[in-house]
């Protein structure tokens, strides 16, 4: 599987995203946020940062991006897009995702280990988070539908949601499934060096989604 | 355009604001919310409203207002 990572201006974690894709696939290219053409990748990763300054809302100019109309487009023909804290919040603004990022329940920026739960296997994850506005929000009616859809597939273990999400909720996907957005960074936990490699089972995940 | 955060949505900006008031001296105040305002000269107001939904807003967590001064 070949990955492209996206870049916009104020991407910060686009480099570790594309390391993470060639550990975990057959080879990853960087895609300039200004193209429209997503160069034959199969999978596309929405990298982590402060996409356009974060100016207005994180997330809201970067949707309008041609690489974003791109990626919108292949979603919705089914390809995988993985979307890592600003790539999450981006993918939440452009409607691909259900929901919304809101500043932390604590107003504190948050850098630290957390463990997530992946809904179904009940198995866990140790990776990094960072992030100033990453509390999951969605209203009731919403979040009922996709849970009854098995749209959540990531929830904080118990003391580990810093930022105050709604129901602990870490990550969903779309209906279809093959998009995926998390506030933590499964990009920077695939390397023992770093303490961790549970990262690769997210875009394990992804790849089966490609499948 | 008023872009302010929905009613019911925990507003934390709005409560560390509200809770620094006292020790300045001002009692007496609540339901701090803190939003935004965009100023901007359009020669088509009509289209005002889309803009908000588009792109200033986003209506899941936030409400907006339009004044044309």
């Amino acid at each position: 599987m070949i990955w492209g990572v996206l870049q916009f201006p104020g991407s910060c974690d686009e480099r570790d995203a594309l390391h993470a894709c060639e550990v975990h696939g057959d080879g990853a290219r960087l895609i300039w946020h200004e193209s429209r053409d997503l160069d034959g990748v199969d999978g596309v990763v929405v990298p982590g940062g402060f996409s356009y300054g974060d100016y207005l809302r994180a997330g809201a100019i970067a949707r309008f991006s041609p690489a974003m109309e791109a990626v919108a487009e292949a979603a919705a023909g089914g390809m995988p897009v993985l979307g890592i804290c600003n790539g999450f919040q981006v993918l939440c603004e452009a409607g691909l995702l259900p929901g919304a990022l809101l500043r932390n329940v604590e107003l504190r920026f948050r850098c630290h280990q957390v463990e997530l739960v992946e809904e179904g296997t009940g198995e866990r994850l140790s990776i990094p988070a960072k992030h100033g506005e990453g509390r999951y929000y969605a209203p009731a009616e919403m979040l009922d539908q996709i849970e009854a859809n098995g749209q959540v597939v990531y929830r904080y273990a118990e003391g580990h949601n810093s930022n105050g999400s709604v129901r602990d909720v870490a990550g969903v996907t779309n209906e279809r499934g093959n998009v995926l957005g998390l506030m933590p960074h499964p990009e920077h936990a695939v390397d023992p060096l770093t303490g961790s490699t549970d990262g690769l089972r997210v875009f394990e995940r992804m790849s089966r989604v490609a499948a | 355009m008023l872009i302010r955060p929905k009613e019911g949505i925990l507003d934390p900006q709005g409560k560390a604001v509200e809770r620094a008031l006292p020790a300045l001296g001002f009692e007496g105040i609540g339901q701090v919310h803190v939003g935004r305002m965009v100023e901007l000269e359009a020669e088509d107001p009509e289209r005002l409203a889309e803009l908000c939904e588009k792109l200033l807003a986003n209506t899941l967590i936030e409400d907006y207002e339009i004044q044309t001064l």
